[in-house]
This record gives C-alpha cells, structure tokens and sequence, in this order.
C-alpha cells in the first residue's frame, strides 16, 4: 500500500541557532521507520524517469524497494552496483535538477526522496555491516588515475572491480578533492570520506599522495612507468579574482583558500590545528553558488556576526542548491541580491569595507539568464572586515602545460569525445571538472564511470 | 612517511636535515620548493630545495626555527619520519650562461641560494656571493659557496665576521669598485631584497629575487600566496617563486606576510607550554 502523502517525510535536523556555533552535520538523516514509510511514497513506476535523471543510472526503484521492505543491506547493494560513493552523493547531489526532479511524484506534491534514502541506505550499512570486499582477480594491467576527487576515485573503483592495478596519484596530502577541502564537515563528514575512500582502497586501489602529476612526474613519463592507460581528473581548482582594486588587501580570500583553511587544515579548531584562519564581524562574500553558501556559512560557524552573500543577479537565478540557499537563510545569512563589487576598501593593508553598486535585470545574455546592468549612482559601502571571492575555479594550468599533444579549451578544460572521454593524446582520458569546468559531485563520478568502461574496452581490443 | 637521512645543527635555530623523497628527488631542479607536513595534524609550510641527490633519492631542507612547524621539526632526528613532503613545486630558476652573476642571501636565504648558483657555476658562469647574518654564527653555508665560487664576501651586523653592517653595503661597494654583474640574484628577508633591488635598478643590473608569501597548498588552487608582479596578480606558489626583483610590489609581500602575526603568536606559546 503506497504512502499517498503529497509531501516527504521531514527529516530531522540540528536546530538553526544550535548549528550554528558548531561544525557537526546540520542534516541528521533518516531513522529505520521514517526510510521505510518514505520509500513507501515511490509508485515503482515501469518507465522509471528518476533513473534517466541520476548521471550514474541507480537503480532507484530497484533499491528503494528493498527499503520498504526492510531490506536495508540489500538496498545498498543494489546501489553500489551503480554508484561507489552513496553517502556521498546522498547528501551532496543536487536531487531537484536530477532523480527527483524526473519523479512522477513531484508532479503533484514532493518528489519521492531519493537522495534521503540513498543516503540513509550507505549510513545504514556502515553501521551496521561489516564490510569485506571480495578480491578481485588481477587482469595483470595497469591504470593510473590523476587526481583523488569523485571523478578519480570513481573511474580506479570501477576499473580495479574489473581486474586492473590502479594507482592514483594526488597532489594533496589526502585524497577526496573537493569532498575534503572544498564541502564543509556540517554538511558532508569528513571521517565518512574517509570511509568511503577506505571501501575504494579495499577494492586494490593504491593511492599515492603528495604527488603533483606536471611538476612529480609527467603524463609521458606515467606510460614509461608502464600504465597502459591514464585517467585525468584533476578538478578545476584555479581561483578566479575579480581585478577589483583592493583585491590583495589582508582579508581578502578566494573561497578555495577560506574552504581549504577551515575544511583540510581544520583551522576552525586553531590553535588545536596549528593553521589559522581570520574572520572578521563582518563577512562579505562574492557569488551565488553552492562554494559562496558553504564559505558563508562556515564563516557564520567561525562567529562572524553579519555574513551577507553579495549576487548580482536574483535569488532566481542563484546557481546553488535550493536547500543550501535555505539552510544559508535559516542561519542568518543575509542576501544582498543584484549588487556587485566595485571595489575593495582598506586601511593601513586590512580590509575596511567594499564598495557595491545596485544592478537590474536587462536583456536575456548568451547563456539566456539576463543580464545584470549596473544602476547608475546607487553605489554604496558595505563595512566589512572580510571578503571571500567565489566566483568561480578554472582547471589548474600545470598539466596541459607539460603534455605535449593535449588539446584544451581556451579557458583550460581538457577536449574529449563525449561517448567515450577520450582525449587527443593516445591511452589518455578525462573527466570530470578539468572537462566541463565547475559542475557537481555526481556529473564527475558519472564521467569518472564512462572513461572506465571506455578505458576496459580499449584496453581488450 | 618520509624518513629523515641525517641532520645537521647549523646555528642556534638553522637546522638541516636531508630526507628521503624519491618523486622530488628524481625531477626538481634549482628554485623549486617543498610543503611539508611534520606530523598528522600538522600545517602546511613551505620549504625551498637546499639541495638534492637523485641517486640517493634525497633532497635537502635547511629551515630556520621561527615558530610551531618548524620548532616540531626541529624535535625530529635523523631516523624519525616526517608526515607529508610534496614536491617539487613551483617553476624552475630561469638560470642563464651569463659570463658573471651575484648571488646575495641574508641569512638561511643562503640556503635556496645555494642550488641555483651550484647550478650557474656548473654553467661555467663565474659566480661571487655576498652572504649576510647577525653575527658570525648567522652566516651559513660559507664553506659549500667557497667550493664553487670565485669570491665570498660575508657581511654581519655586529661585524663578527666579514664587513660590518649589510649585504647591500657590500652590494654598493662592489658596484663602485667597478665590478661587473650581468645578473644579481638576491635571496633573504623581504627588507633585504627590497633594499638590494633598490640598489641593482640604480645601476640597471637585472635581479631575481625568490619571493616566500604564505602557503596553504602550493599547488596554484587556493591563490593565498598571491603578489604583484608588474601590476599583475600572480601566484607564487607556480608562477613563481623567483620573479623579478624591480617589478614586485615589495611593500604588499611584507603586509600580507603578517597577515597572523597574533595567531602564530598563540601556536608557539601552545608548543612551549
């Protein structure tokens, strides 16, 4: 008997003026009976429109029956055939614009929720299953993957299930990416990327860190190594600055460096980890994605009183999640919505204030979002101690730079043939954000998947 | 886990320790650099390349005790290992066969000095240097510059070794005893390589200068060891770290160098209490 209730089942979370003095997971997740009486509300339709919607195809109504069921353990296994990162991707996935945005339930009503059940399905089974990988046997090839984000960690899990070595190779201390650095601990744990990455290692993947492919060792020289075939997912992790005046005043951050202060460093423990970070009373920060949300938030969490999230176009068009943009306003972030920098205010070398100007709506531009204009003569200061930029990462230079026959876009990312992900160099692949630039967690393991299989397939011919 | 070779005391807070790291070892070249990680919840700090030894897969760190990371390192010994050691970053020296090239460095300055002018010597080119310390215990590395160079001047503020006073005295006397320099290449405090690139663009002597803003990840991701070179933003930790010295925008390095003047300030007093 489905659940005909037009709206899912809420799930619990830390309370707005709690959560904010701590870093904990805001989101708590599912208990056993509210799983069980959500997964109730999927129609288990035949033509299944939310699978078409996940870029790594889950099973949907597959595993969420085994969830109604009670089948918990069967439910994630059925998930993992598809997707090596659940508890991942659970939390992070943009739901709305993916599987539960194609959901016949969301026609009338809430969308069945996917991305809880997908998530408390991964929480469960660490919990509560120990979990022993079956050895895999060795097809004697070897893979080397560059980069250990979503799009690395899944195309080596995928490729070692089949048999091959895998090393990936990481330029940072731990692997993760992005799951590390950029995403905040409230919402995405660190120790549970941490046991994420652990059920990919168990699967034969060697990851070695501290190693910078361009400046450690070179593309060439991996295929002299003799890896037969290399996996590029190395991000987009170039911050973009305005060249605004005042940009290099003290208090100035570009959101990766903020991110990677308080998320890899854990700076929002200083001096028990010994990398600081600086947040003033006031706290403006560029942008309207989900990085200018997660540095708003996480400077709210450090004790900045007024954060304030400065977009030049309207909430409408705010590229970040709507349950971000939501939490953001739960916790007091304060939007100031069609306003742009001008520049940036200082005294004696330290940020004082910026000086924003108001915008209106003009034409629709080439991407068909329209275009902000600025209004003449409403130009205003906004005292602020803090400015943090997120407007946006490139792919870092270094490995186009040192591999010779690796055609690139104008503005960085690496060009590949969209079926397979190859690129112009023999034996090489990529995907991921070093392909399309800024995307999601789920559109990199989606590529980081296809190169796999394209990679298997080349290498049996 | 990166295990220290050996480990040499070079003055009272100039350590040096030479440890295994195969990656670097085998491509670094003079000019690039290090980030380290001394234990598991240690920072990130930078450290340049004093040396390397591709046969025994090693490369060499010399580093002042200055604060919380580098005081940790310093409690290691020779056998311990280090957490993180990633490398080598950063471009390349862009060294060129001059026919004559200065090399200055102020204090453990001298230490990343010392590849690039081994390397310019291997060139053929005739080097000198000019080596800068408080007093005479400050002044390191002299005997290695000796090898290889045809001139060391030492200079020491209280002037226990050498002239006394500043490098750049030296600097300007050198100069105006007519000696010629197609090239300077000034490595110390950012004071010293101001005050040096003041001098050389009077005479219009190119320097190179090898900048030391703050670092997170040395990989170009983060942008916080951002100067200005020539009007232009760039990132020390790929663009760099050697720029040119007259066109830095000297007086923003220092600012932004003190930018947690107080919180490292907190660190130390942690480690000692």
């Amino acid at each position: 008997m489905p659940n005909m209730s037009l709206k899912k089942v809420p799930m619990p979370e830390q309370d707005s003026k709690i959560r904010t003095k701590n870093f904990s997971e805001v989101a708590l997740g599912y208990t056993e009976e509210q799983a069980v009486e959500e997964a109730l509300r999927c129609l288990q339709c035949k033509h299944k429109p939310c699978v078409k919607g996940c870029p790594v195809n889950v099973p949907i109504p597959e595993f969420i029956k085994e969830i109604a069921a009670g089948e918990f353990k069967k439910a994630y296994e059925i998930i993992v055939r598809e997707n090596r990162l659940p508890a991942i991707c659970g939390r992070v996935c943009p739901q709305e614009s993916q599987c539960e945005g194609n959901c016949v339930r969301g026609i009338k009503g809430e969308p069945v929720g996917i991305g809880r059940l997908e998530r408390f399905a991964a929480d469960y089974y660490m919990k509560n299953v120990k979990n022993d990988v079956k050895e895999v046997e060795k097809n004697g090839k070897r893979v080397a993957v560059v980069g250990a984000g979503p799009a690395g960690l899944t195309c080596a899990g995928e490729l070692a299930k089949m048999g091959y070595e895998v090393t990936i190779f990481e330029a940072l201390h731990t692997p993760g990416g992005v799951l590390m650095y950029g995403i905040p601990e409230f919402r995405l744990p660190k120790a549970l990327v941490e046991r994420e990455i652990e059920n990919i290692r168990k699967l034969g993947v060697k990851i070695e860190t501290n190693v910078l492919v361009g400046r450690s060792i070179t593309i060439d020289e991996l295929f002299e190594e003799g890896y037969q075939a290399v996996f590029i997912g190395s991000g987009a992790g170039l911050p973009k600055f305005m060249g605004i005046e005042g940009e290099n005043l003290n208090g100035v951050y570009a959101a990766n460096e903020f991110l990677t202060r308080s998320n890899l460093m854990k700076a929002y423990d200083f001096p028990n980890s010994p990398t600081p970070i600086k947040v003033g009373k006031n706290v403006a920060v560029i942008g309207g994605g989900n990085v200018a949300m997660d540095a708003a938030r996480t400077a709210k969490r450090l004790g900045a009183e007024n954060v304030y999230i400065v977009y030049r176009r309207s909430e409408e068009e705010m590229p970040a999640r709507l349950e971000e943009i939501h939490h953001a306003k739960e916790e007091g972030i304060q939007m100031k919505l069609l306003t742009n920098p001008v520049r940036i205010l200082g005294k004696e070398g330290w940020v004082t204030g910026m000086e924003c100007i108001e915008m209106e709506l003009g034409e629709p531009d080439a991407s068909g979002r329209r275009r902000p204009v600025p209004k003449a003569g409403s130009e205003f200061i906004l005292p602020v101690e803090t400015v943090i930029i997120a407007i946006g990462q490139t792919p870092n230079p270094l490995i186009r730079q040192t591999t010779e026959g690796l055609d690139t876009h104008s503005w960085g990312g690496i060009i590949v043939k969209e079926e397979t992900m190859e690129t112009s160099k023999e034996n090489v692949y990529a995907g991921g954000d070093v392909v399309t630039g800024a995307a999601t967690v789920i559109l990199a393991m989606g590529a980081g998947k296809k190169a796999a299989k394209a990679i298997h397939e080349r290498l049996n011919k | 886990m990166y295990r220290i070779l050996s480990k040499k005391i070079l003055n009272e807070t100039v350590q040096l320790m030479e440890i295994e790291a195969p990656y670097i070892a085998r491509r670094c070249e003079p000019g690039q650099f290090v980030i380290l990680r001394v234990d598991e919840n240690g920072e990130r700090i930078p450290l340049t390349i004093a040396d390397y030894d591709r046969e025994r897969k090693t490369v060499t760190i010399i580093y002042q005790i200055v604060g919380y990371s580098t005081k940790k390192l310093s409690q290691k010994e020779a056998g311990d290992t280090i957490q993180d050691i990633a490398g080598p970053l950063g471009k390349p020296s862009e060294l060129k066969k001059h026919k004559r090239v200065l090399g200055i460095g102020g204090g453990v300055g001298a230490a990343p000095l010392y590849p690039q002018i081994k390397k310019l010597s291997e060139m053929g080119v005739n080097v000198d240097v000019i080596l800068g310390g408080r007093t005479k215990e400050y002044v390191i590395l002299e005997d290695k510059f000796r090898e290889i160079c045809q001139n060391v001047y030492i200079a020491t503020d209280d002037g226990s070794r050498g002239h006394r006073g500043l490098v750049t005295d030296v600097l300007t006397k050198l100069i105006e005893e007519g000696k010629e320099y197609d090239e300077v290449i000034a490595i110390g405090p950012l004071v010293m390589m101001k005050a040096v690139c003041a001098i050389t663009r009077e005479y219009h002597i190119p320097t190179s200068v090898s900048l030391n803003p703050i670092m997170i990840d040395g990989t170009g991701m983060c942008g916080g060891c951002r100067v200005t070179v020539g009007g232009k933003i760039k990132f020390a930790c790929v663009d760099g770290p050697d720029f040119d010295g007259h066109l830095v925008d000297f007086e923003e390095c220092m600012r932004r160098q003190r930018m947690y003047k107080e919180e490292e300030h907190v660190c130390l007093i942690g480690l000692e209490g």
